[in-house]
């Protein structure tokens, strides 16, 4: 008897048939579905990556563009995408928080409001409008401190110089990419700080900490996952950014650490929406080629960065 | 490692003059003249909704956190105004600490550094060997010492309730405030956890002005020197305090009749 009636319980708080109905059938049907079809299609960009790849991993060296081994062709790239995401990460994620704090606990609701909605806006910025301003504004505002930088921090391999003369450098795509990730990176860690728990605030203010050590205590441990996991986000982002560094980075091809000068290595993404048009034959393949290791790079981000959270989860 | 032992000290007094607090534009609490004696116990009685919490916590400047929220009036602590326009908020809270209804140890800290945290701020630098003294002082204080000395360096989210409440007891003392303010502070704990509070509270005027917020009558008349009772005519309208006397003369032979009426069980 008591069985049945929690069983109608069950049925009315579902709102359907206990078990087995109609709708939960086609629900349970379509999340299944949706799960297969995203797996099935992460499966399948893996294997067209790698089967076109293929003939440009078995050719010989002087059939490959610039007759050199893939590893050479494909090295430089590696590295110019990984720098340059890498320079956007660190001047995006304390920007980012730092903002993200002001709006949720430093600025008064009236301009905390008006500054996250335009925050939000520059992430609908399209990549390309980005491109422009950096080749045309940023790039040449930033000349002179790039020679200051060269001049006073020329000790640096990063700062070696001798500094572009038209801005067009890694460390101008890197701010470039900084301010294309900042809004995704404000947005999350934002929405978490917001959920910091109302007691635990307290409690730091009530032993006599200021509002930037209560933030310390409270709000930025609360926030340490959220902070990882956006920075990852940002990270897949700057690291398949492809029309602003293809517009204002000046390419040489060179691997180098010097952020400031005009010989570059061009990155991955950017690399192939220049050559694609023009290649053919094992060209072709030798760029689907460094797809598949930035497609490689991007999968093993996106693990790394969960396997840190979940570890922070589980203290 | 020794700790140095408890002495009585000299704790501050807290005196309210025609005290006022808001909401907004709503007035919760009205006109309050209270005297709270310094090394006593002051029980804060009331029904629901009366004002207690806001009084309370308009007693270290935590009122002022909720935003919109006000007091007007004077609140001094020995003879110093905590509402003149030059006191600094965070420097009134550092001498009247508070414990909170629900136990909130800070969740990614060591039992050690939740002892310990209030001690690090204002970039006041001490040395560990003091540090490591104080931490056990104050565990020591909140009676908590014998039960957490092996595992300083756990998760002070892995205790118990009643020994996470006693944990913020000793976090709000290693502070060695004057005054310490409890809203409810034994309201989410078991009897046995309760009655460790309420001797710990005894234990603590020794060095401590101490206010608390009870709903419990027994613990009132158990653990306090002085109560205060405060009541509201009805809902929007402002709490006031009926009367503050000792503990004793407001349970046996109250002034007022609302007093009467509540103490007994007999209100509405
Ligand atoms: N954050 C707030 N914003 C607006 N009004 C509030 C806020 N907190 C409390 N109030 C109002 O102030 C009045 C007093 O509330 P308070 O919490 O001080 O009562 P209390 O005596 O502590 O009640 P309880 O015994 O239930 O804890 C109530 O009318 C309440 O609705
Ligand atoms: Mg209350």
């Amino acid at each position: 008897m008591s069985s049945t009636n929690v069983d109608d319980l069950q049925s009315v708080v579902r709102g359907g048939p206990a078990r087995g109905g109609a709708g939960d059938r086609v629900f349970r049907g379509l999340a299944t579905g949706a799960g297969v079809v995203i797996l099935a299609t992460l499966a399948g960009v893996a294997l067209f990556l790698i089967v076109r790849a293929w003939p440009a991993i078995t050719a010989s060296a002087e059939d490959l563009p610039g007759g050199e081994n893939l590893l050479a062709y494909i090295w430089p790239l590696t590295f110019g995408t990984i720098i340059a995401a890498t320079i956007a990460i660190v001047i995006a994620v304390p920007l980012s928080v730092a903002v993200a704090l002001f709006i949720s606990h430093i600025a008064p609701r009236r301009i905390a409001q008006p500054m996250s909605y335009l925050i939000d806006l520059l992430a609908a910025i399209p990549s390309v409008i980005y491109g422009l301003w950096g080749i045309a504004v940023l790039g040449p505002a930033s000349v002179g401190l790039l020679r200051w930088l060269e001049d006073n921090l020329g000790w640096l391999p990063f700062f070696e110089g001798p500094a572009s003369a038209t801005g067009r450098t890694m460390l101008v795509v890197a701010a470039v990419l900084a301010v294309m990730i900042l809004p995704i990176i404000t947005a999350v860690t934002r929405s978490v700080f917001e959920q910091t728990p109302r007691r635990l605030q307290e409690g730091a203010l009530a032993l006599g900490a200021t509002r930037w050590e209560m933030i310390r205590l409270t709000v930025l441990p609360f926030g340490k996952s959220a902070i990882i996991s956006a920075s990852m986000l940002g990270l897949g982002r700057a690291l398949g950014e492809t029309m602003a560094v293809a517009i204002v980075l000046s390419v040489s091809g060179a691997i180098t650490f010097d952020l400031i000068g005009s010989g570059n290595p061009s990155t991955i993404a950017a690399n192939i929406a220049l050559d694609f048009p023009e290649s053919s034959g094992l060209a072709v393949n030798a760029l689907i080629a460094s797809g598949l290791v930035l497609f490689a790079v991007t999968l093993v981000v996106n693990m790394a960065a969960r396997t840190v959270i979940n570890r922070q989860m589980r203290i | 490692m020794t700790a140095p032992a408890h002495t009585p000290v000299q704790a501050k007094s807290i005196t309210a003059t025609d005290l006022d607090l808001y909401y907004g534009s709503f007035l919760a609490v009205k006109g309050v003249n209270i005297t709270i004696e310094p090394n006593k116990v002051t029980a804060l009685i009331g029904s629901s909704g009366c004002g207690k919490s806001t009084f309370l916590r308009s007693l270290n400047r935590m009122h002022e956190l909720v935003p919109g929220a006000y007091a007007d009036g004077e609140v001094l602590l020995d003879d110093v105004d905590i509402y003149a326009a030059d006191a600094d908020p965070v420097q009134v809270r550092r001498q009247i600490g508070m414990v909170f209804q629900a136990p909130n140890p800070f969740p990614t800290m060591s039992i050690y550094d939740n002892v310990a945290a209030g001690l690090k701020l204002n970039s006041r630098k001490i040395k560990k060997s003091d540090l490591d003294a104080i931490v056990e002082r104050a565990l020591r204080g909140a009676n908590l010492w014998d039960e957490v000395k092996d595992r300083l360096g756990k998760p002070g989210m892995g205790l118990s309730g009643g020994q996470q409440q006693r944990l913020c007891i000793a976090r709000a003392t290693a502070v060695e405030p004057d005054v310490l303010l409890m809203d409810e502070p034994a309201s989410a704990l078991d009897p046995i956890s309760t009655l460790a509070i309420e001797d710990l509270i005894t234990e603590l005027k020794k060095e401590y002005t101490i206010v608390i917020v009870t709903h419990n009558m027994q613990q009132a008349s158990r653990a306090s020197d002085n109560t205060a009772f405060f009541n509201i005519e009805g809902t929007g309208k402002p709490g006031r305090l009926v009367e503050v006397d000792t503990t004793e003369k407001i349970f046996s032979n109250p002034t007022h009749k609302e007093t009467e009426d509540y103490v007994s069980g007999r209100f509405g």
